[in-house]
C-alpha cells in the first residue's frame, strides 16, 4: 500500500513535469499558433543549465557551481526563455511551416550540441550527481515523492494559475486574433510581432523551467533525453488535452503519460527479455494510435478550447 | 489630415498606383472610384500600411508615416476596413469588437498578474463602449455568437464596429456595401454618414456611383493607377472619360 501511494506520487510528479512542458507548448501553439517542435531543445537548455550551475565541481567539466537548486531553475527557466527569445526574434517573421523546421534544426542542435560539448555538458554521459532536493528522505519513498509532488504540484498550480490570468485577457486576446489572422490583427493595432515574441519567449521559459525540475528529480541527464520523441510526446499531450485550453494540457499530460507508463509497464511484463528492446517501439505506436482516435473522434481534444477569451466577459455574464 | 504626395507601387512592371497626390482634410467624406484594377485596393494598402510604397510619401496629420507599419498608423488614428471581412471567425462578435480598443491595460503581460484591478474596470468601461457600437450597428443581438456565424452584410457592420472601438480620427472603407442586401446596405450608409457627422474623416472606395453620390461631396476618380478625374460626384458622373474608363476604353 505505502509502495503504490508512493509510486503514484512518483507518477503524479513526472506527469506534472511534463504537464508544464504542455503549459509552455499550449502558449505557444495552443494561444498563439507558433508551430514550435523544438520543445526538446528548450527542456534541454533549462535542465543542462540548471545542472551546471547546481552540480559540484567535477575535474574535465565546466562548472561545476554548486549553487542552491532554486538558483539553477531559476536560471535553466531564464535561459531557455532567452533562447527562444533569440530564435524567436530571428524566425517569427517565417510563416508557420518554416518556424517549425527552425525550431526542429534547433532542438537538433541543441542536442548535437550536449552530445559533442563534452567539457561543458559531459558529452554522451550526460551529467550526474544533479542535487535533487529532500535527498535526506531519499531512504523514504513515501515521504520524498509525496515533498516532490508538493513540489512540483505547487510549481504547476502557480504556473497553471499565471498562464490563464494572463491568457484569459486582453493580452491572450490579442493572442488568439494573431493566431486567427495577423492582417487583421496589425490592422486593429495590434503588433503582432511583440506579442508572438512575449508568447514564444515566455513559452520557451515555462519549458525551460520544467526541463530544470525533471533534471533535479531525476538527479541525472543525458543528451538521450531530449530527442524528438520528447517533443511528440508533449505535442500528442497538448493534442489530447484539448489545444488552447491550460487544463486540457495538464489534463493531457497526465493521461497520456498514464497511458506512456502502462503500456510501458505492461510490455516490459509480457514480452520475453529478447523482445523488450523492440517492444518499447511499440509504446510509441500505441501513443500514435491514440492520437490518431483523439484526432478523429474528438479534434478539439478531451476538453475543447473556451470560445470567450477574456474571463471578465464571464464574470461580468456578459455574452 | 491624410495626404499622399507622388505614391507609387511596382509589382515587376506592372503599375499598380502611379504617381499618386491627393489630400483630404479633417472631417471630410471622400469617395475613391474606379473601374476594377485602377490601384484602389493598393491605394488603401499603402495608405493603411498593409504595404509599403515603391515611391512617394503618405503624410498622416502632417507626419511622414510611409515605412511603419499598419499597427503604428492606427496609433496614430488612420484605422481600415477590408473589402472581404476578416472577422476573427472563432471568438465572439462581442470580443471581437473588444480586441479593437486601443491601449488596454491587459494589453500588458506584466499587468495582468500585477494590476487585475486595473485591467477588469477597463474591460467593464471597454464593453460598456463596445456594446454601445453593436446597438448603433444593429449587432447587439449576436454579440456572443462566435463571428463565423454572421452573414456577408453582418460581417461588413462587425468590420465597422471594429474599426470604431479603435477610436480612429480618419477610416478607409473598402467597399462597405459590396455584396450586401438593399435593406442592410441602407443602413451601412446613414451608419457611415452618421459616424462621419461625429467627426471622423472618411476614404471610401464604392464601386455603385449612386452611394458615393448620396455620401461624398468630393470624389476622386483612379484608372491604371493614375488619378484621372477629381471633383463633385454629378461633375464626375457627366465626365466623358470617366465615363470610358468604366466602359474598359483607355483614358484619351
Amino acid at each position: 500500500m505505502i509502495d503504490l501511494l508512493g509510486y503514484a506520487a512518483f507518477f503524479l510528479t513526472t506527469a506534472l513535469t511534463y504537464a508544464i512542458l504542455c503549459l509552455g507548448l499550449n502558449l505557444q501553439w495552443g494561444m498563439t499558433g507558433l508551430f514550435n517542435v523544438g520543445v526538446a531543445g528548450f527542456a534541454a537548455v533549462g535542465a543542462y543549465v540548471s545542472a551546471l550551475l547546481t552540480t559540484p565541481e567535477i575535474a574535465g567539466r565546466l562548472g561545476g557551481f554548486d549553487l542552491p537548486i532554486a538558483l539553477g531553475w531559476i536560471a535553466g527557466a531564464a535561459a531557455a526563455g532567452l533562447c527562444a527569445l533569440l530564435v524567436g526574434a530571428i524566425t517569427l517573421r517565417l510563416r508557420a511551416d518554416y518556424l517549425a523546421i527552425t525550431t526542429f534544426g534547433i532542438a537538433v542542435a541543441i542536442d548535437l550540441f550536449a552530445l559533442n560539448a563534452q567539457s561543458i555538458t559531459g558529452g554522451p554521459f550526460g551529467i550526474g550527481f544533479i542535487p535533487r532536493p529532500f535527498i535526506a528522505w531519499a531512504g523514504r519513498p513515501l515521504l520524498f515523492n509525496g515533498a516532490h509532488l508538493l513540489l512540483t504540484g505547487g510549481v504547476a498550480l502557480i504556473l497553471f494559475w499565471a498562464l490563464e490570468r494572463a491568457g484569459r485577457s486582453p493580452w491572450g486576446r490579442v493572442l488568439r486574433a494573431i493566431r486567427e489572422d495577423e492582417t487583421a490583427a496589425l490592422a486593429l493595432g495590434k503588433s503582432a510581432r511583440a506579442y508572438r515574441l512575449q508568447a514564444f519567449a515566455l513559452g520557451g521559459a515555462v519549458m525551460g523551467l520544467a526541463g530544470a525540475i525533471q533534471a533535479h528529480y531525476i538527479g541525472f541527464i543525458s543528451p538521450l533525453n531530449y530527442v524528438s520523441a520528447l517533443t511528440f510526446l508533449v505535442w500528442t499531450m497538448l493534442i489530447v488535452g484539448g489545444s488552447g485550453n491550460n487544463a486540457g494540457a495538464v489534463v493531457g499530460a497526465v493521461g497520456v503519460w498514464g497511458l506512456w507508463s502502462a503500456s510501458g509497464y505492461l510490455l516490459n511484463t509480457l514480452l520475453a527479455s529478447q523482445y523488450q528492446a523492440r517492444g518499447s517501439s511499440l509504446q510509441i505506436v500505441i501513443i500514435g494510435v491514440v492520437l490518431a482516435v483523439i484526432l478523429v473522434l474528438r479534434p478539439r481534444g478531451l476538453l475543447g478550447e473556451r470560445r470567450i477569451v477574456s474571463r471578465h466577459l464571464e464574470e461580468t455574464g456578459a455574452p | 489630415m491624410l495626404e499622399a504626395v507622388g505614391v507609387s507601387k511596382h509589382f515587376g512592371g506592372m503599375r499598380a498606383v502611379d504617381d499618386v497626390s491627393f489630400r483630404i482634410e479633417r472631417g471630410q467624406i471622400v469617395g475613391l472610384i474606379g473601374p476594377n484594377g485602377a490601384g484602389k485596393t493598393t491605394m488603401f494598402d499603402l495608405l493603411a500600411g498593409a504595404q509599403r510604397p515603391s515611391a512617394g510619401s503618405i503624410l498622416i496629420d502632417g507626419v511622414r508615416v510611409e515605412r511603419e507599419a499598419a499597427h503604428r498608423r492606427l496609433a496614430r488614428g488612420l484605422g481600415r476596413t477590408f473589402q472581404i471581412p476578416r472577422p476573427f471567425a472563432e471568438m465572439t462578435v462581442i470580443e471581437n469588437v473588444l480586441l479593437a480598443a486601443p491601449r488596454q491595460a491587459g494589453e500588458r503581460l506584466l499587468w495582468t498578474w500585477f494590476r487585475p484591478g486595473q485591467v477588469a474596470r477597463e474591460e467593464r468601461e471597454n464593453l460598456d463602449r463596445a456594446r454601445a457600437l453593436l446597438d448603433f450597428l444593429n449587432l447587439s443581438a449576436l454579440a456572443g455568437e462566435p463571428a463565423r456565424t454572421l452573414s456577408g452584410g453582418q460581417r461588413k457592420l462587425l468590420e465597422l464596429a471594429r474599426v470604431l472601438m479603435a477610436e480612429p480620427s480618419a477610416i478607409l472603407l473598402d467597399e462597405p456595401t459590396a455584396g450586401v442586401n438593399r435593406t442592410l446596405r441602407g443602413e451601412i450608409l446613414a451608419r457611415i454618414a452618421e459616424i462621419n457627422r461625429r467627426g471622423v474623416t472618411i476614404l471610401i472606395v464604392e464601386h455603385d456611383m449612386e452611394v458615393i453620390a448620396r455620401l461624398c461631396p468630393r470624389v476622386i476618380v483612379m484608372a491604371q493607377g493614375r488619378i484621372l478625374r477629381e471633383g463633385a460626384p454629378a461633375a464626375i458622373a457627366a465626365d466623358r472619360e470617366v465615363v470610358e474608363a468604366y466602359l474598359g476604353g483607355a483614358p484619351a
